[in-house]
């Protein structure tokens, strides 16, 4: 036998699974709500999308080259984080805000820990709190849409969850007219972050990350059934003055949050407790922060918080090993 | 009706259709057969022939040594050319009676049929060590320890594994079609030493045939036929008890510990032989595939024939093969060359081409937690290799390394493709060298 014969410790096949292959199907997911945000935002959300995924590429090579490391802007995790971060983003945000958010996603936000796996916060969601609070006009700087051909122009204005807020702090009680707009929210009819303008499309995408198996239902359902519950709650309490849970669900980044930035894989735990642990977590501090806080939207926080919780929760659910004693009980 | 089956498991392509069609075939005797000393689980047995000596087929060539050992048989008659380290499927060279086939095919004289009607149990037992009968399913481990059992562990249910969830593997499927009174008798035989109320056979859904016609040959008999989930690893011990049984094999415990023993269905047709024909296990069905084979078939080889016989046999190769893999793809041993011999845990030799062959890069962990929904034990590989890899040995052990049966499904899944099996094994390792240190 001339030819070279490889030796090696079982398995010997493999699924074929790769991570470039996963990160991949990440992103041919989130080409409908992109498609959906550049229709209603127009050429603003484009440029966004832009700048923020090569802006990510680009800091991703050069930190790597900086720490003399291969690039490995070809996995495709820089490119996830990048269009991430535009659909965190207002469509209004300027250049320059955009590119340094891509910047502090991953410089601060992966590579100082060691780059992809090692980060213990989504990296996009690090860099929309960075921006929001160091640049709280230009980060809250809403527009309503303006669907590409409409002819209109983007428009400043208030989310729906910063109009509930004012209204209930200036009066106690929530706007008769905001009622009846749901099934826009839904379809992306509203104000908002690039990401979160279409509830519908962004599920889209999720199916086909559920199909893959790349997304499994443990965070999604548990984020979005807490934040149901309980925002239900407190409406049940105060119908006036707390927005029922259909709002809840339909606007702001929920959707966005649940399907997507709460899943992500590296920041969440991976034992099926940990991740409804993880999701009743954000939920609850979703809700929380959107009724109570001092911002109307609570889900970034709420993640970066469970985010940095990952840890002890991975390390308390561990699986029980088969053939060993349930808590309290037998084998 | 859900079929049984257990938590966690992957599902590989079972590339099963190439041979599973195929009925068994005899393969020629060769030149040269070279019969491995140490072939199961426990201490090799010892020479008991001498260079230039003439045996019978089925004459004892090695005694056992100890209780955890059996006896080694030539698979055929001629004379013994050789006792000397050859390459064995173990890996490094092992001492071997090299065989040169006169061409008889003689049985030796001094093996008879029973009535196994007459035996009591304990003969029964001694008739199955003699005949060096160990688990086909790839353990090799010696049957008749396993049919003893001490007792204060009764068994109230015998259980025969005729799962065969390793991809490319059909030697266990033909043997229940082609074979199934054999493997029945077995079963029968095994029942009289255990007293077990329940006997199972577990068979894969994917194999309605066999689960068809053993149900028609067990109607009357109280032989419960069960279909399983197909689904890897199905076959392994503890899966397949908690399928049938729902109950779990204590860590670190035996199956006896929940009143079960398992044993594969052609090890059962193994027992028939040495009970009621006083055969020893000297030949055993093996399928030879892959990619580079040309004509996949089961074989029914003898003990010792070289691979590169059965290759030759199964017309030659497509191309020249990548990886040499004794056993099935998830938990087989890759070979050095094709100049090894089959041994009698040899359920497949399967060849895969380069392209076949897995080698992506190795990546970061990016925690996708496919590992750990993947495995059959609900272990968290991921972090016990992140241990082992850091020879933190506490740890290692603190995530129950020691559960890990080496299915594979971790390493599988895994995207980043990290070698999961082969570093957990590396701690596993570490945990017990830490253990024996401590004794000392
Ligand atoms: S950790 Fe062990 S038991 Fe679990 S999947 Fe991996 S090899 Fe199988
Ligand atoms: S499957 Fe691989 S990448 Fe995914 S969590 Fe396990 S070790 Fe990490």
């Amino acid at each position: 036998m001339s030819q070279q014969l490889y030796l090696s410790s079982s398995p010997h096949v493999h699924s074929g699974e790769t991570t470039p292959s996963v990160m991949r199907a990440v992103l041919y997911s989130l080409v409908p709500a992109c498609g959906v945000a550049v229709y209603f935002f127009g050429i603003p959300a484009l440029s966004v999308l832009l700048i923020a995924t090569l802006g990510c590429l680009a800091t991703e090579v050069v930190c790597q080259r900086l720490m003399r490391q291969p690039v490995t802007i070809a996995d495709g995790s820089a490119a996830i984080t990048g269009v991430l971060l535009a659909l965190n983003l207002p469509p209004t945000s300027p250049w320059w805000l955009t590119l340094l958010g891509a910047v502090i996603a991953i410089a601060v936000g992966k590579q100082v820990y060691g780059g992809l796996g090692s980060n213990p916060f989504n990296p996009a969601l690090v860099a929309r709190v960075v921006l929001l609070i160091s640049f709280p006009v230009q980060m809250t700087t809403w527009s309503a849409p303006a669907p590409l051909g409409s002819g209109l122009d983007l428009v400043t204005t208030a989310t729906p969850l910063g109009e509930w807020k004012n209204a209930v702090m200036l009066t106690g009680a929530m706007p008769a007219e905001m009622q009846g707009s749901m099934a826009g929210y839904f379809l992306g009819n509203m104000p908002g972050c690039i990401g979160e303008v279409s509830a519908l499309a962004l599920l889209l995408g999720a199916g086909y990350l559920f199909y893959r198996r790349i997304l499994t239902w443990h965070i999604p359902a548990t984020y979005v059934g807490t934040v149901v519950l309980l925002s239900g709650a407190f409406w049940l309490i105060n119908p006036a003055k707390y927005p029922n849970p259909v709002f809840h669900l339909v606007t702001g980044g929920l959707v966005l949050g649940a399907f997507y930035m709460a899943t992500d894989m590296v920041t969440t735990p991976v034992s099926i407790r940990g991740m409804l642990i993880f999701g009743v977590g954000c939920g609850v501090l979703t809700v929380l922060i959107r009724l109570f806080g001092g911002y109307p939207e609570g889900v970034s926080f709420a993640i970066l918080l469970m985010n940095a919780a990952t840890p002890l929760i991975d390390r308390y659910t561990k699986p029980r090993t088969f053939g060993t004693a349930r808590q309290g009980g037998s084998v | 009706m859900k079929l049984r089956t257990f938590k966690g498991g992957i599902h590989p392509p079972d590339n099963k259709h190439w041979t599973s069609h195929k009925a068994i075939e005899d393969c020629p005797l060769p030149d040269e057969l070279v019969v491995p000393l140490s072939q199961h689980i426990g201490a090799p047995s010892v020479a008991c022939v001498e260079v230039g000596q003439h045996v019978a087929k089925g004459q004892e060539i090695g005694s056992a040594k100890g209780f955890v050992s059996v006896p080694v048989h030539a698979s055929t008659s001629g004379e013994v050319v050789a006792i000397e380290n050859r390459p064995h499927p173990f890996g490094t060279p092992l001492p071997a009676v090299v065989i040169k086939p006169d061409g008889e095919d003689s049985w030796s004289s001094n093996l008879q049929f029973t009535d196994p009607g007459s035996l009591t149990s304990d003969e029964l037992i001694e008739k199955v060590r003699q005949a060096g009968v160990v688990g086909m399913g790839g353990a090799a481990f010696p049957a008749h320890v396993k049919m003893s059992p001490p007792p204060e562990k009764p068994i109230h249910t015998l259980l025969f594994n005729g799962v065969e969830c390793e991809p490319y593997l059909t030697s266990d499927h033909r043997m229940m079609l082609e074979e199934s009174e054999r493997v029945l008798q077995g079963v029968a035989l095994l029942q009289y030493v255990y007293g077990a109320e329940r006997v199972v056979i577990g068979i894969e859904a994917n194999k309605p045939d066999a689960i068809a016609l053993l149900k028609k040959q067990c109607a009357d008999a109280a032989v419960e036929i069960l279909p399983l989930q197909v689904k890897y690893p199905q076959g392994a011990e503890k899966q397949l008890i908690f399928a049938a049984t729902g109950r779990e094999v204590p860590s670190g415990g035996l199956p006896m510990d929940v009143g079960v023993a398992v044993h594969n269905v052609s090890t059962a047709a193994a027992v028939t032989d040495a009970v009621m024909l006083g055969r020893p296990l000297i030949e055993r069905v093996c399928t030879v595939t892959g990619p580079a084979i040309k004509e996949p078939k089961n074989l029914r080889i003898r003990i010792g024939m070289s691979l590169s016989h059965l290759v030759e046999v199964c017309g030659g190769l497509v191309e020249e093969p990548g990886k040499i893999i004794l056993g099935g793809p998830m938990m087989g041993f890759t070979q050095v060359g094709l100049d090894v011999p089959v041994i009698r845990g040899s359920s497949g030799l399967l060849l895969l081409r380069e392209e076949d062959i897995a080698n992506s890069p190795e990546g970061p962990c990016i925690r996708c937690a496919r590992c750990v929904q993947a495995c059959p034990m609900n272990l968290m590989p991921t972090t016990i290799a992140a241990y082992a890899r850091r020879d933190l040995v506490e740890e290692t052990e603190e995530y129950c390394a020691m559960d890990c049966i080496e299915c594979g499904s971790c390493s599988y899944v895994c995207p980043a493709s990290i070698p999961l099996v082969q570093l957990i094994r590396h701690g596993k390792a570490a945990v017990l060298a830490k253990k024996r240190n401590a004794l000392l």
